[in-house]
């Protein structure tokens, strides 16, 4: 273990939307190119705020659509600079396309998301679909389950998808309203420097490749000896060897998203878990629930009354969603009975939700494999009160005695 | 504006090409010439980025691993040249501001078809010229969706037929007239405009000049000839992109933000002076195979008609626009 040598902060009253503002603030991006969505609009106010007081160099480029916003980063972040946006829902459906193509070009862009449901019908509150609806664009995933996560997270996000075995995007993910409104003492370095200099390294040094016999800068640098060609025509002679390295590189990402995690711990003195999944009274478990976003908050409360009880239950939340870390499944839920997963997000057609789906499919690999059950809960806002879980928590305690029917997936807190 | 630049044609001639042969554009396409045309135009060529738009151009110079362009260039998607441009133009300011980037920001030229500018990159295009990003987006205008197989888009001409706008027994071709675009852009009131013509290429560097020495946005609308789509033979292309000047269907004119005037230009300008020298439009139409149906079976004198009102109408719009008495 390196040394540990955690540095000045200052604690400040702040949301969750404000928290990722502060964090863009203390990476002071080239580039922030962004448009407003409610929930996620404070971030981009604060940070206007930060720009028109001179506190950042930034060029703030308030574009006329989130598709925009996601193109102008494909840009900014080709030229070579640092680029950060955010949205929600409708937003984030609106620059699907260009998801992709930030991905593929492999640009370190980093964007926060306030999950919101997803139009229509049109609602602003908090549900993951907006996020699940684009979890096969390439981008790095995480989920935060408080503003200090927020915060914590966006610096981390740069350097994970700046380093050169991943130059990916990278996703951060909070629950809108819930996290992205709600204020909480948050802890944030007294001096800048320290994320953009000992933390990040400086400004941002994009890659180097060889290109026909030179060493040149992956970027619209005019300065190449070989000038570079970003987005050409790629058919099926090349295309699939491209996305099979961008796979690679999303294999690559788990390592780095631990390492920075780690890394960023040694300085703040703040842990999530191993950075990937962050387990909860797992240990002697017999029973397990599996979520994302802040209504773990709640559960560990429930849990802790359970276990007050005597009842053997624990949690893994999953921080890090892609690359899906199954193999960390595996291992922390091989020995439990029972499994409840918890999707705050639609599952319409599908045989359960997305994170259901994917911890079945790991837990799948196991020889003697615990019993799986999804509940999809908390849509477009709807309160997700600890009774709620309880009264689900002790449904899986039924099914690990046997007195209740093991069932595919459940709809819970709704009227059916 | 800075000092008038009159090129000659051996100063052109003897600039290096920043696009290399061996792409693989149809012989007989404007759409080469002018990016050419437009690259030589440039003072600094070795400090220029290039976006391009999806489209022909895109397309058919970059299939990898190989390149046609020996300068930076990005392609993102279809509808998102301008906003692309604007990250790259965001980033070098602030690399510049930084101290990151010691050089003068790089020129950044944009190539867009009429597909990916006047239909589904219109709003990418308003938002960018809004906000004043300097950069100069070249439209090189074919009048329809070309490069997925001759589809009508808002440039399409009235009466010409396409693969979504066909000459069929009841409809005659496309039904609505071309989309003004350089007088939409030109309403945003802080852009440089110019229409030019690969044909008048004097005229055409001219304008790209003074567009690159323009502090901020710039739009250059060049009218290019496709054999493919507009259905004639490949040596014909220059005649047939003169004659879209010389009816006075594509008239080469300028906007000044700066004074808010419209000039009319080159040969157009001659034609302003020598109203006699403007050819009927017929003789643009009668070349070009997607206005077949204009001239057989039968002949259809109540369409050409109808075009050729149509182009007084607006040729005499642009006379007064520009301070011209009619």
């Amino acid at each position: 273990m390196l040394k540990e040598e955690v540095v000045g902060q200052e604690e400040r009253l702040l949301n969750g939307d404000e928290a990722a503002a502060w964090a863009a603030y203390h990476v002071e991006p080239d580039v922030v190119a962004a448009y407003p969505i409610t929930p996620q609009t404070i971030i981009v106010e604060r940070f206007s705020e930060f720009v028109a007081d001179g506190l950042v160099r930034t060029e703030f480029v308030s574009v006329e659509s989130e598709h925009s916003a996601m193109s102008a980063c494909v840009g900014a972040a080709a030229a070579g600079g640092r680029a950060f946006t955010a949205t929600a829902a409708n937003g984030l459906q609106l620059m699907n396309e260009i998801l992709y193509i930030a991905s593929t070009l492999r640009l370190p862009i980093v964007m926060a998301i306030a999950n919101r449901a997803v139009s229509g019908p049109i609602n602003i509150h908090c549900d993951h679909t907006d996020a699940m609806n684009v979890r096969d664009a390439g981008w790095v995933m995480l989920f935060c389950e408080d503003a200090q996560e927020v915060y914590d997270t966006i610096i981390q996000a740069f350097k994970i998808a700046e380093n050169p075995n991943v130059l990916l995007p990278v996703m951060v993910s909070f629950d809108g309203f819930l996290i992205s409104h709600t204020a909480q003492k948050v802890k944030v370095f007294k001096d800048p420097s320290v994320v953009r200099e000992k933390f990040l390294g400086g400004p941002r040094k994009p890659a180097k490749i060889k290109l026909m016999g030179h060493e040149v800068e992956l970027s619209l640098n005019p300065k190449n000896p070989i000038p570079v060609t970003f987005g050409p025509l790629d058919l099926y002679d090349y295309y699939f060897e491209h996305k099979r390295q961008q796979s690679l590189a999303m294999q690559n990402a788990y390592e780095v998203v631990k390492e920075v995690h780690e890394e960023y711990a040694r300085l703040s003195g703040r842990r999530y878990g191993d950075g990937v999944t962050v387990p909860y009274r797992l240990e002697d478990a017999e029973i397990a629930v599996v979520a994302m976003g802040s209504a773990p908050g709640t559960m560990r409360y429930v849990i802790d009354e359970m276990r007050d009880e005597g009842i053997k239950i624990g949690l893994l939340r999953i921080r890090l969603f892609r690359p899906f870390p199954y193999r960390d499944i595996i291992e922390k839920l091989r020995n439990v009975k029972v499994v409840g997963v918890f999707d705050r997000a639609q599952d319409q057609g599908m045989m359960g939700g997305p994170l259901f789906l994917e911890t079945r499919a790991a837990l799948y690999e196991l020889e003697s494999r615990p019993k799986v059950v999804n509940y999809v809960f908390g849509l477009g806002g709807r309160d997700a009160p600890p009774e709620m879980f309880r009264e689900a928590f002790d449904e899986l305690v039924g099914i690990n005695k046997g007195t209740i029917k093991p069932f595919i997936r459940k709809y819970i807190g709704v009227r059916e | 504006m800075q000092k008038r630049w009159v090129p000659t044609p051996i100063e052109i001639a003897k600039k290096p090409d920043y696009i290399l042969s061996g792409h693989r554009l149809c012989a007989g396409c404007a759409a080469p010439i002018i990016v050419k045309l437009t690259l030589k135009a440039i003072p600094n060529p070795e400090n220029t980025i290039l976006v391009n738009a999806t489209g022909c151009l895109e397309v058919a110079t970059t299939i990898f691993p190989y390149t046609a362009w020996k300068r930076p260039w990005i392609h993102n998607a279809f509808e998102n040249a301008a906003a692309t441009a604007s990250g790259v133009v965001a980033a070098f300011k602030a690399l510049k501001k930084k101290g990151l980037w010691k050089d003068e920001e790089p020129t950044i030229i944009v190539f867009g078809g009429d597909g990916g500018t006047y239909d589904i990159g219109l709003q990418s295009l308003s938002g960018a010229i809004e906000r004043g990003h300097k950069f100069v987006y070249v439209l090189y205008d074919n009048e329809a969706y070309m490069n997925t197989g001759i589809q009508r888009s808002g440039s399409t001409p009235f009466a010409a037929a396409t693969t979504t706008s066909p000459a069929g027994k009841v409809i005659p071709g496309k039904p609505e007239w071309k989309k003004p675009i350089g007088f939409i852009v030109a309403a945003h009131m802080n852009a440089y405009v110019a229409t030019v013509n690969p044909f008048y290429w004097q005229d055409f560097v001219m304008k790209v000049r003074k567009a690159i020495d323009y502090d901020g946005p710039a739009f250059i609308h060049a009218i290019s000839a496709c054999d493919r789509g507009w259905r004639f033979e490949p040596s014909l292309a220059m005649r047939i992109s003169k004659l879209a000047t010389d009816t006075c269907l594509h008239p080469l004119w300028e906007f000044d933000p700066e004074t808010r005037e419209y000039r009319i230009t080159g040969q157009s300008l001659y034609l302003a002076k020598n109203p006699d020298k403007i050819v009927p439009v017929e003789e643009y139409l009668k070349l070009q195979g997607r206005f077949r149906h204009l001239f057989r079976p039968v002949r259809r004198d109540d369409l050409i008609k109808t075009i050729q009102n149509r182009i007084r109408k607006e040729w005499n719009y642009l006379l007064k626009l520009a301070g011209f008495k009619s």
